[in-house]
């Protein structure tokens, strides 16, 4: 079995690859690792105490890990975003964009699986919801959905991404006849890893502030927000920092297709905020939590409002930049831009989607939610975790990417071949 | 670097147990995982590897309630009965309680936490009771749950207690993941606390609040326990899992009344089996006008409120 061997060589040779780096490369995982560790500390005072140092509770019992969790499957599932183009339309310079996108996708899925982990109370039975060994309550539960989605979607990204590097890695092109209706699967798989995790608050008639019909509609338009502008600013900082050949034309075209989802995604919330707000039936309580505040017994709580408005101008902001094409091509612009998307949806789709859902909660209590140092500690920890698995990923890719490191170049990255293309990724 | 600071013991933790052996090899954050995943000695292989109740079989059910009973009699120093007591041929339990007569003392509040062996710090109560406005009738918007006034009935208002409605169409049920907590033959929504994963979807799902979670170690003095318990019911429950009221089936299911019928000073609690047209609570539903909370969203409670005067 020659290619066994070779996929031998392959791993060793990345795992060499994402171990040896410069000054610059040691600093950042160091930095990392240092929040990992204090992220894992706060996790090992949790398992011992329980959730109770978490501010979540019985009324507001979900809180900042699932909304973390919630906005992370809404940016693995943007990679489809830079697919589609790629792949149906044939456009050539996203292509060596879908591969980093791929990888994003299993970061933040990644990222989603340890948020799940540390808001479970008894992480110890994780079993019981594996398929086969455990009891999976199939197909009535959408959590049970969810875990079979998340998982076969982390797989098959991991597994395209690998054999795609494979593929540079022994100086093969890869084989299209396997690659692209991986693919083209991906895609539906992207949309439904988002639907699903939607449907997940969709279908509880307990909270009307989820129980609405375009709450999946609305999580892939903000999806499709906020996962390219986290590459598209990791695409300028690749470019710079490695010889990956990205043209101004891809970066530019992604700006432009986010521009139409900004558009959608802010037509989709009026819609909400129309329904609910003009109706003002007593299920207008939630938004009204969310965007003015409620006023109970003299108390006013407005804890959210803050943050709900910061979230739609941001958000606004955001459109105009993209939509404008002087603004959309102007570097300056078009990365304030991608910061504001990602606030913008990062609010949205986190506690702005959580917290309200739960606020009143069913008896009509107003319970205050803000997440505690342990939760904020160990999602620190979670989203370092998940940087450092996208860098040491990134370390290894792009020298095979690029071709500079094969299996025939070994560790020689250095002297290899200026004049080596990019792979058709 | 953090692998360099001591790992502080957990409360609780065996001497005798793994604990200490794995101390020596192990980094504070990686044997802290390691032990919670062990539960500090506390989890027994056993019950690690113990599988969903309704896929047990006699014996095996046999077996965990011996090893439970050991566990209680350690921890509380005292005996606790498990008890496995199956559901009632013919028998569907239904509850009826009465908002006008209700005068908000929460009597069924504390019979029920003292019943249930819920933990007492902090405490966790499966009944609230709302405190309403007379002029807005049944309306969540204006419930208040912490009312402390010197007497009860305040006046101007109405009380409204609220509990597991043991619902036909269990919405807590669909969502749980690994079918952790089930509807049995005689009505009752139950939980397997040794299957049950502390997600809180059901806590998410649930219309009426009933659902509370062990968000800390469920804090129990010995003297508290109650020795008479049931697997599905009140039997003390482990940290980071939900639990509910269920109807005290460790009573009912011999005959007895749910502990909040027989401390209620006023009658306003009505329970019985909704198959026998003899039932007060049969008598309840034809000859009073009963309604449900939140009716519109069809979970078809078998728990209903009325004005009996």
């Amino acid at each position: 079995m020659v290619i066994l061997s070779h996929f031998k060589h392959f791993i060793t040779d990345t795992v060499g690859l994402m171990i040896q780096g410069s000054r610059l490369y040691y600093a950042w995982v160091a930095f990392l690792l240092l929040l990992i560790g204090v992220g894992g500390f706060a996790y090992a005072n949790q398992l011992n105490h329980g959730l109770i140092v978490t501010n979540m509770r019985d009324q507001v019992s979900w809180g900042f890990y699932i909304g973390n969790f919630t906005f992370l499957v809404g940016v693995a599932a943007a990679s489809i975003m830079l697919v589609i183009p790629a792949y149906i339309y044939d456009w050539g310079p996203i292509k060596e964009v879908t591969i980093l996108g791929e990888m994003l996708a299993i970061t933040a899925l990644i990222m989603c699986l340890g948020f799940v982990m540390v808001d479970i109370g008894r992480p110890d039975r994780f079993w019981h919801i594996m398929p086969l060994v455990g009891h999976l309550n199939w197909p009535h539960s959408l959590l049970a959905w969810d875990v079979i989605v998340l998982n076969l979607y982390l797989l098959l990204n991991w597994f395209v991404v690998t054999y795609l590097l494979f593929s540079s890695y022994l100086e093969k092109h890869y084989k299209k006849a396997l690659v692209l209706p991986l693919v083209l699967l991906s895609i539906p798989m992207a949309v439904s890893i988002h639907t699903v995790t939607a449907y997940l608050y969709n279908g509880l008639a307990s909270r009307p502030y989820w129980n609405s019909a375009i709450l999946a509609p609305r999580f892939l338009a903000s999806a499709f927000c906020s996962g390219p502008a986290v590459l598209l600013i990791l695409l300028q900082v690749l470019r710079r920092t490695t010889r990956l050949k990205i043209t101004d034309e891809a970066i530019f075209k992604i700006a432009e297709l986010m521009a139409y989802t900004m558009g959608f995604n802010l037509f989709l919330t009026a819609a909400e905020a129309f329904k609910e707000i003009y109706s003002g039936t007593e299920h207008m309580i939630y938004f009204q939590y969310l965007l003015f505040g409620i006023e109970k017994n003299g108390v006013h709580y407005n804890t959210l409002v803050p943050f709900a408005w910061a979230s739609i101008i941001t958000g606004f902001i955001a459109f105009l930049l993209f939509l404008i094409p002087k603004t959309r091509t102007n570097w300056t612009t078009l990365n304030i831009g991608c910061v504001l998307i990602y606030a913008s949806v990062y609010i949205e789709k986190g506690m702005g989607l959580i917290i309200p859902g739960l606020t009143p909660d069913a008896l009509g209590e107003i319970f205050v939610y803000r997440p505690s140092f342990t939760e904020i500690a160990v999602a620190a920890g979670i989203f370092s975790l998940g940087a450092l698995v996208f860098t040491v990923m990134l370390k290894a890719a792009v020298p095979m990417m690029l071709g500079e490191f094969t299996i025939s170049k070994g560790r020689k990255a250095a002297v290899a071949p200026s004049e080596a293309d990019p792979i058709e990724a | 670097m953090t692998d360099q600071l001591p790992t502080p013991l957990p409360t609780g933790c065996e001497p005798s147990s793994n604990c200490d052996s794995r101390r020596e090899f192990l980094g504070t954050a990686v044997a802290a995982v390691a032990m919670a995943l062990t539960g500090c000695g506390k989890l027994s292989k056993e019950e690690f590897l113990q599988h969903n109740f309704r896929e047990l079989t006699k014996d095996e059910i046999q077996t965990i309630i011996a090893r439970l009973e050991s566990e209680y009699k350690a921890k509380y120093g005292k005996t606790v009965k498990v008890n496995n007591e199956p559901a009632m041929p013919g028998v569907i339990f239904g509850y009826a309680l009465d908002l006008s007569r209700c005068i908000g003392c929460r009597r069924c509040v504390h019979a029920c936490v003292k019943e249930n062996n819920q933990s007492r710090t902090p405490e966790i109560q499966w009944i609230r009771v709302l405190e309403m406005d007379k002029e807005e009738g049944v309306n969540l918007q204006h419930a208040e749950q912490y009312y402390d006034p010197a007497e009860v009935p305040r006046e101007g208002h109405f009380y409204m207690p609220v509990q597991c409605q043991q619902c036909k169409k269990p919405p807590c049920v669909k969502v749980c993941p690994v079918g952790a907590t089930w509807k049995e033959k005689d009505g009752i929504v139950v939980v397997d606390y040794n299957w049950c994963i502390g997600c809180r979807y059901c806590m998410a799902a649930c219309p009426y609040g009933a659902r509370h979670f062990n968000w800390g170690e469920p804090g129990l003095n010995p003297a508290d326990v109650n020795p008479d318990t049931h697997y599905l019911g009140n039997r003390p429950r482990p940290k980071g899992v939900v639990e509910k009221c269920t109807f005290c089936v460790q009573r009912t299911r011999k005959g007895l009344y749910p502990a909040c019928v027989e401390i209620c000073p006023t009658g306003s609690r009505k329970f019985g089996n909704l198959l026998d047209a003899k039932s007060e609570i049969r008598q309840v539903l034809e000859h009073k006008r009963v309604f449900k909370l939140k009716e519109d969203l069809n979970t078809q409670p078998n728990f209903f409120y009325f004005y009996g005067v």
